[in-house]
């Protein structure tokens, strides 16, 4: 059988490393840990893995902007290997920090030209970092990290979540494309102000993909829950052994993969 | 080189938080007439570039092309009938700036070479304002001016950033043929804090030395001796009056908390009062440590980066403990004056408690979610003695393989300093932090505050582990107080070191060899290295672009050498320098007080007073500061600081899974009551002892491998009457800890908790101690949280509720502060805690939650709102002493060693085998109609409120 190989990036700053090669080892990933560095020095290095995962943290303290230093560092170094990466039929995740790097470095949603941005993820509403969890609806039918129907509930943790285009009309344009992967809604699924929406995104959008659904970007954390134990009240469900929602992402992937490659 | 200047802004139509924050305090402040504020990013740019150049760098690096644009140049104020007031922040010469350093790679990314980046903020102020407010504006909310300067007006050009070079000077600091007044004013002159007994001491060695010291000298031994360093307060003789009787100790440490540790000899406790942080088992391969510190005075003047850099800085005891442990959870425990306080009763030189808290959480947030450790555990006290003298508890856990909890340098190990450059910024740190703060030592010791850079840690933190795993030093130690003399000196105590001053790099020319070694600059380590390995260790660290430097070697001379281009500019024995400290005595005194309780009429219905106290600001929810953490990073928490049904209630103790193969967790709670300590400092320590503990067991933690940690944060104890209390404090924790059999691992003071106001008043802060508490879990499938969770269920109450309401928050709420102050049951109290953990472990409880601020009724209402559900119970069945026969003592005491329980019907018979011969009682029953219903023993109903209603005015407080 193939092994699904996975890389998780590190980074100056990125933290979420080692949760998230464990929710993909735990989805069935044979997963490496690299720094951007040793991209850098050997760009071929990418060619042996099928799923990649920029994680979450503050990658360059967030200087500037959220993302923007490493998504620079990308666009710099790394842009033709990741775009050909994901020509290859491989997929991107990028969780948290690592949405708002690919929307920085212009991947996502990929809809201007090469390397361009067209959305940003700016401060949240509030002004300030907020931990807390969210329902999440999916929207996409061609993002393939994602079910149709299945509402799953994910822990945010930002300061500077909300998607924004320069125009409304832009925003539009991506939801009638399926390019808004997973909008924020209450838990019987309707779309609300905070704290239902935690940071004011438009349209409620907390995640995007990119014209060939293989691209991820999301602001909520899926390797965040992938035990019981994670959920906020999990002391008050019934069955305390059941898999975290955050599974979803991690399988949908490698299931995608070990079926395409 | 041709300086281009950037400004971006936000498009009109985009939100700007900043400036709408901004607007908000300007109105806090009292000024109105200002209608709007926009706040801009200023990037100054010394580079060798084209226009064209220039704009690539404005649209691809510095503005966002959603919502941003930018202007290249300065730009004026905006036209329209406002008047406009341009306001600009820059940070002052010296002062790390990581935003300049990140445009800096960027800029190189780009193939744009740079020889200086500059950050700045740029605020327009739109609307009439006065020249007095424009400056109050400034100074209150804009800058901090420790750190900033602030350049106001369109015309003025910003400071210059270039400092001279340094030109070596050996500088004499003679004393040889002083007196003693002489030796006083060369300790005071030079900001040391030395007493006259150690100048005297000092004076002895440098006369038999036959020579002068040099400065660098001097300010080694200051730091070395400072109170901050080795605490020769608690290890002083003290001679103690209590009511009139003498006691001696030795040694108040070793006499009383060390001594008890010493006693109960756990074979569990690895490392405990030894180095950087206490040690303890986790399992058979792993150990945890943690460790609590203080920050109090850089956060009374810089509130940010005070608390930034206090919580940066105990992070790196963990990572400086043993071989070094990788930080899984941060703690933090504050204290403020009232935030709600008018602005006209703060004193001179002292900030706003709104500006100090605002500032403060936003530090450890900003640092401590920045490091990816959550911050799981914490409180937030409120008094209005703290006004002067903020309190900022910051702590850390670590991991680490039990069979790397000790280090090993050797004779001819390398000295590697590894991580940030050292610059002028926290010099004087540990000496300043140990005396008295005044009025004027906002301007005096703004050097003393420290600037942070959490990403500089974190790199620095990926490679010293993956150093550590290959086994590549000997020794590791933080750059903590004291900077690289501390770390140096402790390193090498037992052997010798040698270190060449011009090698350790810098982030700014210019400065001394003095400054260089005592520098408390942030996100430095220090490591002993094989020479052999010198090679390897180097290629990990660059491999990630983290500095490391070799600034000399261990010796085997027992002396400290310091050398500036190869000229000796410092050199002390290492004996006399870590034991030349001379004994110390002190005078304690405690007299009771004479305290009587109040008399406070009995009343039908108690619904407002407990309204009252769920919103009073100790008891009230803190969810406006925990969610400004990331709790939840490294994906390890399994009980939350939040809980219940809508993910809101306070949680008694935290629990985080520190091992993804393994079902083991650790639990982290704390204890605090400053309140108790104005009737009684014992039983105030030993209440908070009892508090940490309960949190633990409420939560699932194991009963016998609790360790707890103490942190005294006192006065002047230099007074008689100031020492007495903290003397009772200590003696408290020996007992309470060999009557629990829980060992003290790790603790730390900060005293001179004292600030001297213009007029020559004192405000004292009142004795403080913090417990903080861990202990292993052994399933964590097995925790349990604090809410209700099922209709039917019933709800029993174990531990028995005394006439205890002396400094509780029913008497504050009526102006008093009685007599009665909650005590501990030395005897039961320990049996009570194991029996809970027994009945946890067996499953037998689905919630419970402890009794202690607000006593039963705000456990109760806490229980009822997080879960979403009702209570109906009765005082009937409480078990209670006999003199606890007001309904508002059985309401409102806050007797220790109780927990309330939820128990299902099924599971009632094993629960009251287990509890039997305890004190426990039914309450009464979980209900389905959202609303808490207590009945007084005669049936009466003294309490009956909608649980929504009660936790709105528990939110209400801090929903900021």
């Amino acid at each position: 059988m193939y092994d699904v190989r996975a890389i998780v990036l590190r980074a100056a700053g990125i933290n979420c490393d080692l949760e998230t090669e464990q929710a993909l080892e735990l989805a069935g990933a044979k997963t490496d840990r690299v720094h951007i560095n040793r991209l850098i020095e050997d760009k071929e290095l990418l060619n042996q893995y099928q799923i990649m995962v920029i994680p979450g943290g503050f990658s360059y303290g967030d200087d500037v902007a959220a993302g923007r230093i490493l998504a620079n560092q990308i666009k710099h170094h790394l842009f033709e290997a990741v775009s050909k990466f994901i020509e290859d039929g491989k997929l991107v995740l990028g969780i948290c920090n690592g949405f708002q790097v690919l929307v920085k470095t212009g991947i996502l949603p990929g809809n201007g030209s090469m390397g361009e941005q067209s959305v940003t993820i700016t401060y949240n509403d509030s002004g300030k970092f907020e931990d807390r969890w969210v329902y999440l609806e999916p929207q996409s039918d061609r993002c393939l990290f994602l079910e149709q129907g299945r509402r799953i509930y994910l822990p945010i943790a930002h300061g500077e979540g909300k998607v924004l285009t320069k125009e409304q009309s832009e925003f539009e344009a991506l939801q009638q494309n399926g390019y808004i992967a997973f909008k924020y809604v209450d838990a019987d699924g309707n779309e609300g102000p905070f704290p239902v929406n935690p940071n004011g995104s438009m349209g409620s959008a907390a995640a995007l993909t990119d014209s060939t659904g293989r691209v991820l970007g999301m602001m909520p954390h899926p390797e965040r829950f992938v035990r019981a134990t994670q959920h906020p009240h999990w002391t008050r469900l019934e069955n305390k052994d059941s898999v975290g929602d955050g599974m979803t992402i991690f399988n949908n992937a490698v299931n995608y993969i070990k079926s395409n490659f | 080189m041709k300086q281009w200047r950037f400004e971006v802004f936000n498009k009109p139509q985009a939100v700007d938080v900043h400036g709408e924050a901004v607007l908000q305090d300007v109105k806090e402040l009292g000024v109105s007439s200002i209608e709007a504020v926009q706040s801009a990013r200023v990037f100054l740019i010394e580079a060798d570039i084209e226009k064209e150049t220039a704009k690539r760098i404005a649209t691809e690096l510095l503005c966002d092309p959603a919502c941003e644009e930018y202007h290249i140049g300065r730009s004026q104020a905006p036209a329209g009938l406002a008047k406009a007031t341009l306001i600009e922040v820059h940070l002052k010469s010296g002062v790390t700036d990581p935003v300049a350093e990140s445009v800096t790679t960027a800029l190189t990314d780009m193939g744009i070479e740079a020889k200086h980046v500059r950050t700045a903020r740029k605020y327009v102020l739109l609307g009439e304002v006065k020249n007095s407010q424009i400056e109050l504006i400034a100074q209150k909310i804009l800058s901090n001016d420790c750190i900033e300067e602030v350049v106001i007006g369109d015309e003025a050009e910003p400071p210059s950033p270039h400092l001279k070079p340094y030109e070596l000077e050996i500088n004499k600091w003679p004393i040889c043929d002083l007196d003693d007044e002489g030796l006083l004013a060369i300790s005071k002159d030079k900001d040391l804090f030395l007493t006259l007994i150690e100048m005297q001491t000092i004076q002895k060695y440098f006369k038999e030395l036959d020579r002068e010291p040099t400065d660098v000298e001097l300010e080694t031994l200051a730091q070395t001796w400072s109170e901050h360093c080795v605490h020769k307060t608690l290890k002083s003789s003290v001679d103690m009056t209590v009511n009139g009787e003498e006691i001696h100790f030795d040694n108040l440490l070793k006499d009383t908390i060390f001594g008890s540790t010493k006693k109960l000899d756990k074979p569990w406790c690895i490392s405990v009062f030894d180095g950087n942080a206490g040690v303890i088992e986790f399992d058979d391969k792993s150990a945890v440590c943690f460790k609590v510190e203080t920050h109090n005075h850089p956060s009374a003047l810089d509130p940010y980066g005070g608390a930034a850099t206090g919580i940066g800085g105990v992070i790196r005891d963990p990572m400086g403990t043993g071989m070094g442990a990788k930080p899984i959870a941060n703690t933090d425990i504050f204290c403020f004056g009232d935030p709600y306080m008018k602005r006209e009763d703060v004193p001179k030189g002292v900030l706003h408690p709104r500006r100090i808290m605002k500032g403060v959480v936003s530090g450890v947030r900003d640092y401590g979610n920045r490091m990816g450790i959550p911050t799981v555990n914490g409180a937030i006290y409120f008094d209005d003695r703290y006004l002067a003298n903020p309190l900022v508890y910051c702590g850390n856990v670590g991991l680490m393989d039990k069979e790397k909890c000790f280090k090993h340098p050797q004779t001819g190990n390398l000295i590697i300093v590894v991580g940030g450059r050292t610059g002028r910024d926290g010099i004087h740190g540990a000496t300043f932090s140990s005396g008295e703060m005044t009025h004027e030592h906002e301007t005096i010791f703004s050097h003393a505050v420290q600037i942070g850079n959490p990403i500089v840690e974190k790199t620095m933190l990926d490679v010293m582990l993956q150093a550590r795993d290959a086994g590549l030093y000997e020794a590791i130690t933080d750059c903590g107080a004291g900077g690289l003399s501390s770390a140096v000196g402790e390193m090498g105590a037992e052997l010798g070191a040698e270190v060449d001053l011009e090698k350790v790099p810098l982030k700014y020319g210019g400065l001394s060899y003095t400054e260089i070694w005592i520098s408390e600059a942030q996100e430095r380590m220090v490591i002993s290295v094989k020479p052999e390995n010198l090679e390897a260790i180097t290629k990990i660290f660059d491999s990630e672009n983290v500095e490391s430097t070799v600034i000399g070697k261990f010796t085997d001379d027992k002396k400290l050498t310091l050398r500036y281009n190869n000229e000796v500019v410092g050199r002390l024995d290492m004996d006399f320098l870590h034991d030349g400290t001379p004994k110390y005595s002190r005078k304690a005194v405690w007299n009771d007080p004479q305290l009587t309780e109040p008399k406070l009429e009995e009343k039908e219905n108690y619904n407002d007073d407990l309204l009252a106290i769920l919103a009073a600001e100790n008891v009230a929810s803190k969810e406006w500061v925990i969610r400004q953490y990331d709790h939840e990073v490294q994906g390890g928490s399994v009980i939350k600081p939040l809980t219940g049904v809508v993910n809101d209630g306070p949680s008694d103790a935290s629990v985080v899974q520190p091992k993804f193969d393994s079902e083991k967790g650790i639990a982290i709670s704390c204890g605090m009551n400053p309140m108790y300590g104005d009737i009684d400092p014992y039983q105030m320590s030993l209440s908070g002892i009892d508090e940490a503990i309960r949190n633990l067991i409420c939560v699932g933690g194991r009963a016998d491998r609790i360790a707890v940690l103490d942190n005294f944060c006192w006065g002047d104890c230099t007074k008689p009457e100031t020492l007495g209390p903290l003397v009772r404090a200590a003696q408290a924790c020996k007992d309470g800890a060999l009557a629990y059999s829980v060992p003290f691992i790790s603790g730390k003071d900060s005293l001179n908790n004292e600030f001297r106001c213009e007029d020559g008043s004192r405000i004292s802060i009142p004795a403080t101690l913090l417990i903080s508490a861990i202990s292993i879990v052994d399933d964590i499938k097995k925790c349990v949280s604090m809410d209700a969770k099922k209709a039917g269920n019933f709800i029993f109450i174990v531990g028995q509720t005394k006439n205890e309401l002396g400094g509780s928050h029913y008497y504050k709420l009526k102006g008093e502060l009685g007599a009665n102050v909650p005590t501990v049951d030395l005897n039961q109290a320990p049996k009570i805690a194991e029996r809970m953990a027994k009945v946890i472990d067996q499953q037998l409880v689905v919630s419970c939650h402890d009794c202690s601020e607000g006593g039963l009724a705000v456990a109760l209402a806490e229980m009822a709102f997080a879960g979403g559900l009702g209570i109906q119970a009765s005082l009937t069945a409480l078990p209670k002493s006999e003199d606890c026969n007001t309904v508002s003592s059985q309401l409102f005491s806050e007797s220790n060693s109780r927990y309330i329980v939820e128990v299902e019907p099924d599971k009632f018979d094993a629960f009251a085998k287990l509890v039997l011969n305890l004190p426990f009682g039914q309450l009464g029953t979980v209900t389905s109609d959202k609303k808490l219903v207590i009945n007084a023993e005669n049936g009466d109903t003294v309490i009956d409120a909608n649980i929504d209603e009660l936790k709105a005015a528990w939110q209400k407080t801090f929903n900021w």
